[in-house]
Parts: structure tokens; C-alpha cells; sequence
């Protein structure tokens, strides 16, 4: 049975209060952090933990830490990440709406290692109701004394505040979010200056995800080494994967890194198997940006091995066999789904989400959603495919921000594992423009599963 | 909301002091990091965001209007155009989509007889398809104001818009 770190006390009834969170152990690690660990401890703690970005970079989070820059008399700002927008995820939702208090108490452990007085969580503005959640558990905080001056008697001062985003995916970008926070359009910046030397109103600022920052409390209460026991290799601790689509069981698991694929899809503990007995036919293991799989490469890797959730074992193959853990936006394609409609989908998306400002995102998202809705829609031609992989080709490595990438990889997984499904659709235009998954299955299906 | 001069543009005196909370939670000077949280508020009173809102915020934070209209016309969920009392946006992305978004975009279109974007004759409903919600274990969803909808079939979006006919939320407003 994997272990939970996160989710452990999720059902006690309550949890959401901060009578009920610090019944059950909450606020323990603020506690010791303050009682007997300087801000180095703390952050050599994380250091030892393993603990890597769970946004989807997956960049060790106390080697982030130690970039901070120090100079004197600048204030420094820790920011949480709550901007989750990556299609398929929506596990820091389910965090912050179940446990506020943990992203809190993580929040002044986090803030404390970093020796910031002033921090704030970022929220997309569609989870405005969850922002109230917060807002409600930050004042229970300072009522408390947790939160405000003289905490706790350490003579540590920090205010924490909450503040909502208004539709915008590009501001999960760390850059972009600064300027959102800055009250700016969420246009992001070019690096270098990283936002460790300059970043909100040009301060050393840190951008943590909500489940990087719940981590951490776990890390401080049992200790960095314990808490790299757990898991697999270098991906250490536990994951939150919320998985969605063709699933019997959608949700969010948190999982001990390393638990096998295979396990995950048909355990009963997680997705209880394809909804309606159905075939598996393609996943896309951690949220819409990362390469989607086709069946065969799900739960073995090329070489035969078993696929395990954990940031290497997914990435096994890089991107011509394999795919990234990404933020643990699991989504599964039954045997009906189609792939070209799936992969317009997606860059409709990205079209409608890019925020304009590099030429080759900004054209290149909407040709990409152009030519893919014209191949779905049946009036596709064969020059089209290779059209869209140069297309991709072209956007990948040439933006500021990785919004470009991420458009693209999607695209080339796509046409990569897929070829023969978008051909098809050019073979056969009428019967692709009634949406009728059925015929996509009866021409494509016995190819991809043979 | 009709009659929209700046002269008659005014926050009540609790909405007012939310926008003072927001710009409180930020440094001396920096009262512009609560323009996006202010813009939500004006939104929820005011309908939507005409141009004389968006001075009206422009002149409370002590910005320029450019840079109010900048930050209002770049994030998708300000309206800087009328909508109905009730926006049904209906997520289209990718999981909600395989799990059905389509035809529920399409029930919604038929039975309030608009399409999407537009809003019914009677002023409550506007329609709206978006981007991923974050709901994608719970799809098919819509968003009405504040209250996500969640494993949405037929009979449950008749039932949401029965009772929204009934008590129109403001947007924004209201958790339920």
C-alpha cells in the first residue's frame, strides 16, 4: 500500500477548520521549524528530501531555494503557483479546497527558509470560491498566531495573502504570473534576470506549485532523509496525480513515486480500469503538453521494461518513445476517442491561451488549430501532416516562455505515434466530419492494436 | 447596466473597503498588483466592464485607463461587452470533451435557443464555451458564477437552468 503524506488526514471530519487540522498534527512542523531550526536547516532539509517541482518542470525545489538572491535591506516574496490550468490537472483544487491549512503551514515553513516577511498565493480567478476557502483559513491563521508579527514568539513576521488571476493559463508561467501580480497583462519575461535575482516589482522572488510547498511540511515534521525513502531514485516522496477521462474511477490519487503504471490504470486502489470495459488506446500521463503515449508504450517502455509514475521511467524513450510525469494531469483515451479531434482540441487551446507576444506561438498556434480542424473536419490534404510537423517544429525552442513547447510537443506526439489516423482522415473525409468515433475505431483500431 | 457616466459610477461603501483590503495586502505603491481583484469586484456590481467602470478603476487604484483597458480586454473572464445575469461557461478542453462537453454544449444551445456567446432575449443566460476548468475527473462541467457544475448530463443542466431562471445569480457573486 503506497504511503500518503498529503492526503493522509483528507476524510477526518473537518479538516478544512483549524480546530480540526491542528487536532490532527497541523502546525507541528511550523512549531519546530521556529523552536529549532534556522532558515539554512530548513532549506537543507528540502535539499535532502529530493523534493522536485510538482508544477511540471520537476526542478529540485531547495536547489530553486539556495538561487534566491540576498541582497541587503530588498525585501525578498515567496509566491505560490495556484494558477493550475494544465489541461488534466486539478489536484492543487482539490488541495487547497479539502486541506487549506497545509498550503499555509507549508507556506510560513517555505517563507521562513526563505526569509520572506510577504507572501502571497497566486489563484486562478476560477477557483474564486476556493480563494475564499483560503482567505477564510489565512484569518483563522492569524487569529491563531501563525500569520502576522512575532509569530509565535520567534520573533519571524510574515503576512500572507491571496490574490485571483482572471482566465489566463500563460500566468502558471512563473514570469507571467509576476506580472499578473503585478497587476500587469500576464505577457512573460525574458530570462535572465530569473526571478531568484529579480522577480516580483524586481525583488528575489521564489515560485513554488501548491503541491511543492504543501511537501514541504511533511519534509520538515519526519525529516528530509525520511522523506527521500520514500519513492523511487530521484524521484523521491509522493505524487498527487489527478487522473480524468475514459477511467472508472477519476480523481486524485496521491501515489508513492515508482508505483508501476499498469497498477495505476487498472488497481482498484486508483482508476478501477477503462470505463465500459473498453480498450485502452492512448494516455497522455501528465497534463495536455506532455507527448500522449499510445497504448503499447502506456505500461511497458520500448525496451520492454515496466512503466512506473515517476519523473524518469516516464521520460524513458525521451520524446520519440516516451513522455514526461509533468504536473500529474493523467488522462485516458479509450478505444472511441480520436486522436486528430484530441490533438485540435489541444491546440485550440494553446491558440486561445497564448498571450501573443513571440511571433512564432502566436501564428503558429492558430495554423496548427487551422490545419487540424480542417484534417478532422474532412477537408484535410496529405501535404497537411508534414505541414504540421514543420509547423511545430518551428514553434518549439523559439518563444520566451515554454507556452511554445508546449503546444508543440502534443502536436508532434500526434502525428509521430499517429500517423496513420490522420492520414486517414484525409482517405476518408466524409466520415470523419460526423464525429462518428465508431469508424475511427473500425479503420484505425485494428492497425494500432494489432 | 444603463446610463453608464463616470458621474454615476461609485462603489458602495463595502466594496469600497474590499478594494482597500486587496490594495492593503500590497506594499506602499504597488496598489496596482489589486487591479485584477478590483476588476472582478466592478464586474460583479456593474454587469460587466464598460468603458466608464473601467476609468472609474483606473481612478481608484491612481492609474492611467490604458492600464486598466490593457489588463481587462487580455483575460478571458472579463466582459467588457453586456452578458446576461447568468454566464453558463461550458469547459470544451480535451477531457471534458471525450467525456461529452460537446453535446452538452449543444442541449444548452437548443434549449435556451442561442449560441455560443450569445445571451437569451430575457437577459439571464449567456453561454459561453472556455478552456479547462480544472474539473477534469468531474466532466462534463460548467461554471455559473462562482459555483461549478459538475458531472453534467441532460437532466441536471435542466434542473441548473430551472432553478437560475428561478434566482438568477449575479456573476461572480454569491457561493452557494
Amino acid at each position: 500500500m503506497s504511503r500518503k503524506l498529503l492526503l493522509n488526514n483528507i476524510h477526518v471530519e473537518g479538516i478544512h477548520t483549524y480546530d480540526v487540522y491542528r487536532k490532527t498534527g497541523g502546525y507541528a512542523a511550523v512549531e519546530k521549524a521556529l523552536k529549532s531550526m534556522s532558515p539554512d536547516d530548513v532549506v537543507e532539509e528540502v535539499k535532502k528530501s529530493g523534493l522536485r517541482g510538482r508544477g511540471g518542470a520537476g526542478f529540485p525545489t531547495g536547489m530553486k531555494w539556495s538561487f534566491i538572491a540576498k541582497p541587503e535591506g530588498v525585501p525578498r516574496h515567496l509566491l505560490c503557483n495556484a494558477d493550475e490550468s494544465e489541461p488534466g490537472t486539478f489536484k492543487d483544487r482539490y488541495l487547497m479546497e479539502k486541506i487549506p491549512h497545509l498550503l499555509i503551514e507549508g507556506m510560513i515553513l517555505s517563507s521562513f527558509a526563505l526569509g520572506c516577511e510577504q507572501s502571497y498565493i497566486y489563484i486562478r480567478g476560477e477557483y474564486m470560491y476556493v480563494l475564499r476557502i483560503l482567505e477564510k483559513a489565512i484569518a483563522e491563521a492569524y487569529q491563531n498566531g501563525w500569520l502576522g508579527k512575532n509569530i509565535k514568539g520567534s520573533g519571524y513576521n510574515l503576512d500572507l495573502s491571496v490574490s485571483p488571476g482572471a482566465g489566463a493559463y500563460i500566468c502558471g508561467e512563473e514570469t507571467a504570473l509576476i506580472e499578473s501580480l503585478e497587476g500587469k497583462r500576464g505577457n512573460p519575461r525574458m530570462k535572465p534576470p530569473f526571478p531568484a535575482i529579480q522577480g516580483l516589482w524586481q525583488r528575489p522572488t521564489v515560485v513554488n506549485n501548491v503541491e511543492t510547498i504543501c511537501a514541504v511540511v511533511p519534509i520538515v515534521n519526519e525529516g528530509g532523509d525520511a522523506y527521500a525513502q520514500i519513492g523511487i531514485g530521484r524521484s523521491t516522496g509522493t505524487k498527487l496525480i489527478s487522473a480524468g477521462g475514459n477511467i472508472n474511477k477519476p480523481g486524485v490519487y496521491e501515489l508513492e513515486l515508482g508505483v508501476s503504471v499498469e497498477e495505476f490504470i487498472y488497481g482498484d486502489q486508483y482508476c478501477g480500469g477503462i470505463k465500459n470495459g473498453k480498450k485502452l488506446k492512448a494516455c497522455v500521463p501528465g497534463g495536455s503538453s506532455v507527448p500522449i503515449l499510445p497504448h503499447y508504450l502506456v505500461c511497458k517502455t520500448a525496451e520492454g521494461n515496466d512503466r512506473l509514475m515517476s519523473y524518469e521511467s516516464l521520460a524513458d524513450g525521451g520524446f520519440a518513445n516516451g513522455s514526461m510525469l509533468g504536473s500529474g494531469g493523467f488522462i485516458i483515451y479509450d478505444e472511441d476517442q480520436c486522436i486528430v479531434r484530441n490533438t485540435w482540441n489541444f491546440s485550440r487551446f494553446y491558440h486561445h491561451e497564448s498571450c501573443g507576444q513571440c511571433s512564432p506561438c502566436r501564428e503558429g498556434t492558430g495554423w496548427m488549430e487551422k490545419v487540424l480542424h480542417r484534417l478532422e473536419y474532412g477537408h484535410g490534404k496529405m501535404e497537411d501532416i508534414d505541414l504540421l510537423w514543420d509547423i511545430q517544429r518551428k514553434i518549439e525552442g523559439n518563444t520566451i516562455c515554454p507556452l511554445g513547447d508546449a503546444a508543440a510537443w502534443p502536436v508532434a506526439a500526434a502525428i509521430r505515434h499517429f500517423r496513420e489516423e490522420f492520414e486517414w482522415h484525409v482517405k476518408e473525409p466524409n466520415a470523419c466530419t460526423t464525429r462518428n468515433y465508431g469508424l475511427v475505431k473500425e479503420k484505425v483500431f485494428e492497425k494500432v492494436n494489432a | 447596466m444603463e446610463n453608464q457616466n463616470i458621474e454615476n459610477i461609485q462603489f458602495p461603501k463595502e466594496l469600497l473597503d474590499e478594494v482597500q483590503r486587496a490594495v492593503s495586502s500590497f506594499p506602499e505603491g504597488k496598489q496596482k498588483s489589486a487591479l485584477i481583484r478590483t476588476l472582478h469586484i466592478a464586474q460583479a456590481h456593474f454587469g460587466y466592464l464598460s468603458t466608464p467602470v473601467m476609468d472609474y478603476v483606473a481612478r481608484l487604484l491612481h492609474i492611467q485607463p490604458i492600464e486598466v483597458y490593457e489588463v481587462a480586454t487580455f483575460y478571458s473572464m472579463y466582459d467588457t461587452q453586456p452578458v446576461g445575469k447568468v454566464k453558463l461557461e461550458v469547459c470544451r478542453t480535451g477531457p471534458c470533451m471525450i467525456e461529452g462537453a460537446e453535446k452538452i454544449v449543444s442541449y444548452i444551445e437548443n434549449k435556451l435557443g442561442i449560441k455560443d456567446g450569445e445571451t437569451t432575449s430575457d437577459g439571464i443566460f449567456t453561454l459561453k464555451t472556455v478552456e479547462c476548468l480544472g474539473a477534469c475527473g468531474y466532466a462534463p462541467m460548467l461554471q455559473a458564477g462562482e459555483k461549478f457544475h459538475e458531472h453534467l448530463t441532460e437532466e441536471k443542466v435542466d434542473a441548473l437552468i430551472e432553478q437560475y431562471r428561478l434566482k438568477p445569480v449575479a456573476n461572480y457573486m454569491g457561493q452557494e
